[in-house]
């Protein structure tokens, strides 16, 4: 790294990161119009069920999130379609507004509507993220075919979710399949590796987005008040779902199965997984499976989506930041409606060689998700 | 620096805002309280478009919970990140020497005197009836 | 005499009906005998796992880090430390009632008092206090403050509700009145599973999840205003690892860009109020492997205030006789083992 450089570069002269590049965005988020619009792609009996009993979650409100975001829906105030209906709702603007003004090439479908992994009667779901699953097809994919859609199961019960996977694989037009990062149990768990094998030999990636309500607190000494913690307790999920996966030896039985943590940032990652590796000599004997140290398990099977990236003051400080974690394992991402959705041309405040921008702002995802 | 007769004071509603363009640059000009405010119409962060911000108050507590509102409409926040600029002085909340948008002096003119010039209406008769934001940009 | 301040030390407690029982009061003597209330070690840190003791520091039998004499030679006299702050972490901290927890709490803080700080001038300690019930807290924090001796109050980084919280201000104005520093150390009252995804299979993990913990802590000291209301108040994370801090710094405060509304009363940068506010235990550091990585780190964390020397005896978080992580720079190392230590504890009473 060259600090002579870095120095004379002031936040204001950074040559934009995403300028001049072709960018695969792995989270942008398509949303229904309004609720009831899925009810065309439910049975009768979940119509019915949709309409009489609704979400069962484990969060103390009928009609919003446990802690009130930012901004309504969470979205940027300038994402509400003129047409009407949610931010996110409108492929017209959606093409207008992200896909076409900021060069998308490829975006990656992550959908988060109907709190659809956090579903307490898993059968209802489990009928939510098929018809999700289809949604997501016949309202995105197939009209645009630069928006990938992703198999949404729900890991707490496997079969339904194996099924879901075949299905859908049969179907194709899927990237990868996403599981929820706060559920009953860590993701690592022996009861989900049905979902990781099948995963491996389909060769399509595991999604894992931020959010979710498991019923565990967000923190380990219980709830916090503000939407800032819980905000932030995304960080430490995606950082315990890390070591989760490594730790219980996920990668070590399925070496081929790729990772891919949406939306957590990435400022966790060093951290993380230098102290796995400091802790991993006095914890051997506790996990024998593992037969390398977990940074390697880290530097081979994981990816991160860069949102929300971090800001520091110092961009040098972002640079080592990046190089710590492997310019090859950053996939970019916007979060595209959200509030804090990161700008292709001004995120990731650190200057890149045009090989490195290329590599986060497109070749990796082209990799991961073979495109 | 020239100034510009952007507005009629009647098209924009007070809590309102209108979007102009003076030399090829985006400008959003907002009515609160009886007092107009010109600003570029481009957060310093990440690029969003002021005009649709939120006109919140200006919120400080001298102790946890004693939410302490004054001048309210006339601070933004930005449609996006949420971060929090004074109207007045673009200054930003959490670092007004080092983050801010551009500003711009607002000044509201009967259409008489602007007859005697000299300004640059942009894009509509100006008429003695009639009372008129000007920006100079 | 050169001063080195080793700020995280472990004695361990027998058990209740062992150690304790001569300094519990009747009442919980004979509960304790009659129905056999012992067995209090955290799960936390069961005695015989690796990293709770390292080889050379495991007596023949009995817990390590039982006996104070073994203790002030092997971490005393064998790191070179001129003294050291003894944190007891012990299930007192853990049990659900309050009376039971208060009682053995003072037990604790007596025994610490009469069998090691009364045996060598050289040691000081913090007060455990019952976290269940924070008016009893209080009461054990104003028993202790008349002794010097004792220099911070010692909490669980995982505990029943998050420490920021208004329930909790009124043992933070006394913390603050005494001039006791709250040190936040690792370990669980195990009320809540150690993060948002669940109970993790294997103690490994449930050890790494320990830095998220004392981050959710200090988010939730920095942004209910604790630090506002209370500005002289030191915190200290002990244990919890150093090199998650400045990425957790940034992300705070871009969040509080953008979400200040929430708390207006915290009118300056959290980045500004940790380095103001925050001191971390150097054992474990969690580092990256190299010397540049090292020096880039200190860099980010951007305050040489930070950090405090400790060994975290004996507990196995690195071998031979210097606790000191590799590659810090001689000034950063100078701090953490006098100044910072002196600042963070003022009630050491000791000078340069």
């Amino acid at each position: 790294m060259n600090d002579a450089v870095l120095e004379k570069t002031g936040s204001e002269t950074i040559a934009p990161a995403g300028a001049r590049l072709k960018v695969i965005d792995c989270d942008i988020h398509p949303s229904l119009p309004n609720r009831n619009a899925i009810l065309p792609f439910l049975s009768k009996r979940w119509q019915e069920h949709f309409l009489a009993y609704g979400d069962h979650l484990r969060t103390p409100f009928l009609g919003t999130t446990p802690y009130p975001r930012s901004s309504p829906l969470i979205a940027r105030r300038d994402a509400w379609p003129p047409t009407g209906g949610n931010p996110g709702s409108d492929l017209d603007f959606m093409r207008l507004q992200h896909l076409d003004a900021n060069g998308i090439e490829f975006g990656i479908l992550q959908v988060l509507d109907l709190f659809l992994f956090s579903q307490q009667n898993l059968e209802f779901g489990a009928a939510i993220q098929r018809a999700i699953n289809e949604w997501q097809l016949e309202c995105w994919s197939k009209p645009e075919p630069r928006l990938k859609a992703s198999i949404l199961v729900g890991q707490d019960d496997v079969p339904s979710a194996i099924a879901e996977i075949e299905r859908c694989a049969k179907v194709g037009g899927y990237v990868q399949i996403n599981v929820c990062p706060r559920a009953n149990e860590p993701l690592g768990r022996r009861r989900y590796w049905p979902i990781y094998e099948r995963a491996q030999e389909l060769d399509l990636p595991l999604g894992i987005h931020v959010g979710g309500y498991g019923g565990h607190a967000p923190t380990a000494s219980g709830h916090p008040s503000y939407y800032n913690e819980e905000h932030h307790s995304n960080a430490h999920s995606m950082a315990s779902q890390l070591t989760s996966f490594v730790i219980e030896g996920v990668p070590e039985r399925f070496p081929r199965l790729k990772f891919v943590f949406i939306e957590g940032g990435y400022g966790w990652v060093p951290a993380t997984t230098w102290r796995m590796d400091q802790h991993f000599e006095r914890f051997r004997s506790e996990v024998p499976h593992l037969k390398r140290k977990p940074s390697e398990y880290v530097r081979q099977n994981f990816w991160f989506t860069t949102q929300p990236s971090e800001e520091p003051d110092n961009a040098g400080h972002l640079r080592a930041l990046i190089e710590w974690i492997g310019v090859d394992r950053l996939l970019f991402s916007s979060d595209y409606p959200h509030w804090d959705f990161d700008d292709p041309r001004f995120a990731i405040r650190t200057p890149l060689t045009d090989s490195e921008r290329t590599k986060i702002f497109n070749d990796n995802a082209r990799r991961v998700y073979k495109l | 620096m020239s100034r510009h007769v952007v507005a009629r004071t009647s098209d924009i509603a007070s809590g309102g805002n209108k979007v102009v363009t003076i030399n090829s640059r985006e400008i959003v000009v907002f009515h609160v309280n009886g007092r107009f405010f010109a600003l570029l119409n481009r957060c310093p962060h990440e690029g969003a478009p002021l005009h649709k911000a939120a006109c919140v108050a200006h919120l400080s507590a001298p102790e946890p919970g004693a939410f302490t509102r004054t001048r309210v409409g006339e601070m933004l926040r930005c449609p996006w990140h949420g971060w929090e600029f004074d109207m007045a002085t673009g200054q930003s909340y959490f670092d007004p020497k080092g983050t801010k948008v551009r500003s711009y002096p607002v000044a509201v003119a009967e259409g008489r005197e602007l007859a005697k010039g000299p300004y640059v209406a942009e894009t509509f008769p100006v008429t003695v009836e009639d009372s008129y934001v000007i920006v100079e940009a | 005499m050169v001063l080195r301040i080793d700020c995280d030390v472990h004695p361990a407690v027998g058990g209740t009906r062992t150690t304790l029982l001569p300094y519990l009061s009747p009442h919980w003597q004979e509960q304790v005998t009659s129905r056999a209330i012992d067995g209090l070690d955290l799960t936390s840190y069961p005695p015989s796992m690796p990293l709770s003791a390292r080889p050379d520091w495991r007596p023949e039998k009995g817990k390590p880090g039982a006996a104070w004499a073994t203790v002030c030679n092997q971490a005393l006299d064998g790191l070179g430390s001129s003294h050291a702050i003894l944190n007891v972490i012990y299930g007192a901290q853990a049990v659900f009632d309050p009376y039971m927890a208060a009682d053995f709490c003072k037990a604790i803080n007596d025994w610490i008092a009469a069998e090691w700080l009364d045996q060598d001038p050289r040691l000081r300690a913090s007060i455990v206090v019952p976290m269940q019930a924070p008016d009893l807290a209080i009461e054990e924090i104003e028993r202790r403050a008349a002794d010097k001796r004792f220099v911070s109050i010692l909490v669980l980084a995982q505990g029943e509700t998050l420490l920021g919280k208004r329930h909790f201000w009124p043992m933070h104005a006394a913390a603050e009145k005494h001039k006791l520093a709250l040190t936040i150390h690792a370990g669980s009252q195990y009320r809540a599973a150690p993060s948002s995804i669940g109970w993790p299979s294997y103690r490994y993990e449930y050890y790494l999840a320990e830095a998220q913990a004392a981050q959710a802590q200090i988010l939730s000291l920095v942004l209910e205003g604790v630090f506002g209301k209370f500005p002289g108040l030191k915190v200290v994370l002990a244990e919890s690892g150093v090199s998650w801090l400045p990425a957790f710094m940034w992300r705070t405060n871009k969040t509080w860009r953008g979400v200040r509304v929430e708390v207006p009363w915290v009118d300056t940068s959290p980045i500004e109020i940790m380095r103001n506010n925050i001191r971390l235990t150097a054992q474990p550091f969690d580092a990256p492997p190299d010397k540049a990585g090292i020096e880039m780190l200190i860099d980010q964390i951007g305050s040489d205030r930070m950090l405090l020397f400790a060994s975290d005896y004996p507990h196995w978080q690195f071998d031979g006789s210097d606790p000191i992580p590799p590659h810090l720079p001689p000034a950063i190392v100078q701090r953490m083992c006098v100044d910072n230590p002196l600042e963070t504890f003022p009630r050491l009473g000791l000078t340069l």
